[in-house]
């Protein structure tokens, strides 16, 4: 298990270093290193800490955030489909974040659009919260949250079928699509004490996520409060993924796959698979964020569109994968 | 110590009564068996006694009311075995079992200690799947599953077990280890309720039977009292044949009292 996390650790900062190297200013790995550290002249400061930095740094919080987000819903759900997005919350949030554009809000501030989206993820939060209190069943959480993601989206819809002129439409159109590039230490500083606070939550369901391997009754006459597992992992999620979404926009996939790669080298067991989920979502969206600069395309491609280009045979392959497993 | 008392135990489940009136009492080295047609109450009954479903009424071991003690008190002094094989990701037996140990950890995700490797280890051998340790449970027959889940459940080392039809997918030896697994439980001085269609192995086995029907009970007591020809055509509408080995009376179903 050591050897897994060290293994993962490590591919991260060596795609972390190439990540930093890479962009339009060429500079040497020396004069990289040099504008990390501090000890290069401003010019690489800047270059390197300004504007490649916070690229790297979001892309470790938003990976981090799907990835575990991903691994202790499908645990608590005990289905392998499950990812942030089902429950609702990253499309609640793009909502909010769609609100702040189609108003035209953002021009009062940087701060309107990734508030609106994490009270969008918030409010999606709560009323999640609300409909599955009490004694209900991990279903009504899943179908709770088919019906509000479904309602975000189609508020989404309605904003852009309403837009007033197409310079809006084209705002959205690109927040929605999904990104890490051109973002500030500032969105780093904003996300990161919400995905910090989201993922303590989510390790703390780490035990009981396993003893739901014998399903809830059997879990719930071991000691796990049922309800508590719950609210830990929807706030933590919603708080994680929530804060990321309100400043990268909606992106894919990442969470349903990565726990996926990874369970088999946790032997199945889903608190184990946490920690390494973490790791492997920052790997995959550090690593997607390089293919997509490294590739020669006309307009440059969006973080979103390639992991469900990615992702979404993926889901497919599993469904197909599913059916032949199952009776 | 630990004897088991229900008093007046009721469930309803919007507006509809599921088990109503139910006392019971399961002294320490006894093993009642739960019985009734499909849809009695058996399932809620033990359900509502492990804390799992809202109920009224009073469940007390010992000196303990069950429904004002911690979760993992309650956790260490009762078993849950459910009906239904719900495992969801292929584990290891040996992983599966160790799952039985949660409520003894110290801390959050706290590793597994010498004593509860043993415990582990004495609930593998107990229910015959020792060998199987290392194997995923997805590859295991039903009856393997079904004896690596008892062991979950004996690793607990709860002194009250229940078992919801433990021996519903096994073969007949493994039926009659599984019983006596749950019998060697109650003569270490536990005590326990087992669910049981069979009512062969429920007459073979169990000191004190209780019979429900439609949620409420109508008889309870030694299994002559219970099996009576009278019980069985008003509960069941079937006819039995009763006979007695070494000393001990058993019932065989025979018929449907309709065309007998």
């Amino acid at each position: 298990m050591l050897a897994l996390h060290a293994t993962l650790a490590a591919v991260l900062l060596v795609l972390s270093i190439l990540s930093l190297g890479l962009g339009a200013a060429p500079m040497g790995w020396g004069e990289v290193l040099g504008g990390l550290f501090g000890t290069g002249p401003e010019e690489h400061r800047i270059i390197v800490r300004q504007i490649r930095l916070p690229r790297v740094l979001l892309a470790w919080l938003l990976g981090a955030a799907l990835g575990m987000s991903g691994a202790a819903l499908q645990g608590l759900l005990r289905n392998p489909l499950a990812e942030p997005g089902l429950l609702g919350i990253s499309a609640s949030a793009g909502l909010g974040a769609v609100l702040a554009l189609y108003f035209g809000l953002t021009a009062f501030g940087i701060w309107i659009l990734p508030s609106l989206a994490m009270a969008g993820a918030l409010g999606a939060t709560l009323l999640l919260y609300a409909l599955t209190r009490g004694g209900t069943s991990n279903l009504t959480l899943i179908l709770a949250g088919v019906a509000l993601s479904s309602l975000a989206g189609a508020l989404t819809s309605l904003a852009l079928n309403l837009a007033p002129n197409p310079a809006s439409v084209q705002d959205i159109v690109l927040w929605l699509l999904g990104s890490i590039a051109d973002r500030s230490l500032a969105d780093v500083g904003l996300v990161l004490p919400f995905v910090a606070v989201g993922l303590v939550l989510l390790m703390a369901a780490a035990p009981a996520l396993t003893l739901l391997t014998l399903g809830e009754a059997e879990a719930a006459s071991l000691g796990v409060q049922l309800p508590r597992l719950r609210g830990l992992i929807i706030t933590g999620s919603a708080l994680a993924v929530g804060a990321c979404v309100s400043v990268t926009g909606t992106i894919g996939f990442v969470g349903l796959v990565v726990p996926h790669l990874l369970r088999g080298l946790v032997r199945h067991q889903p608190g184990s698979l946490l920690l390494p989920s973490a790791l492997g979502g920052a790997v995959l969206v550090l690593g997607a964020d390089l293919v997509i600069r490294l590739l020669d395309t006309p307009q440059p491609l969006m973080l979103g569109v390639v992991t469900a280009l990615v992702g979404a045979p993926f889901f497919l392959a599993l469904v197909v994968q599913s059916r032949r497993t199952l009776p | 110590m630990t004897r088991l008392t229900v008093q007046g135990l009721a469930v309803s489940l919007g507006g509809r009564a599921l088990a109503a009136g139910v006392d019971l009492c399961v002294e320490p080295g006894e093993l009642l068996g739960l019985i009734g047609p499909n849809g009695a109450g058996k399932s809620t009954v033990v359900k509502a006694i492990a804390q799992l479903l809202p109920y009224r009424g009073e469940v007390r071991l010992g000196a303990w009311r069950f429904d004002r003690i911690g979760a993992r008190d309650r956790a260490r002094a009762v078993a849950y075995l459910s009906q239904d094989d719900q495992l969801q990701w292929p584990i290891s037996v040996a992983e599966l079992v160790a799952l039985g140990r949660y409520p003894h950890r110290s801390g959050w995700g706290g590793a597994l200690g010498a004593a509860d490797d043993a415990a582990v280890a004495t609930a593998m051998r107990a229910a015959d799947v020792w060998t199987l340790r290392e194997r995923r449970v997805d590859q295991l027959s039903g009856g393997e599953r079904a004896r690596a889940r008892l062991a979950r459940v004996l690793a607990v080392e709860a002194p009250l077990i229940l078992a919801d039809e433990p021996v519903a997918a096994l073969d007949p030896k493994h039926q009659l280890q599984v019983m006596a697994l749950l019998r060697a439980h109650c003569a270490g001085g536990g005590n326990g309720i087992v669910v049981l269609h069979d009512l062969t192995l429920a007459s073979r086995f169990c000191d004190r039977l209780l019979l429900l029907d439609e949620g409420r009970p109508v008889a309870t007591g030694t299994v002559a009292d219970v099996l009576t020809a009278q019980h069985l055509h008003d509960v069941y509408g079937i006819d039995a044949v009763t006979g007695v080995h070494n000393g001990q009376t058993y019932i065989v179903p025979w018929a449907n009292r309709n065309n007998a």
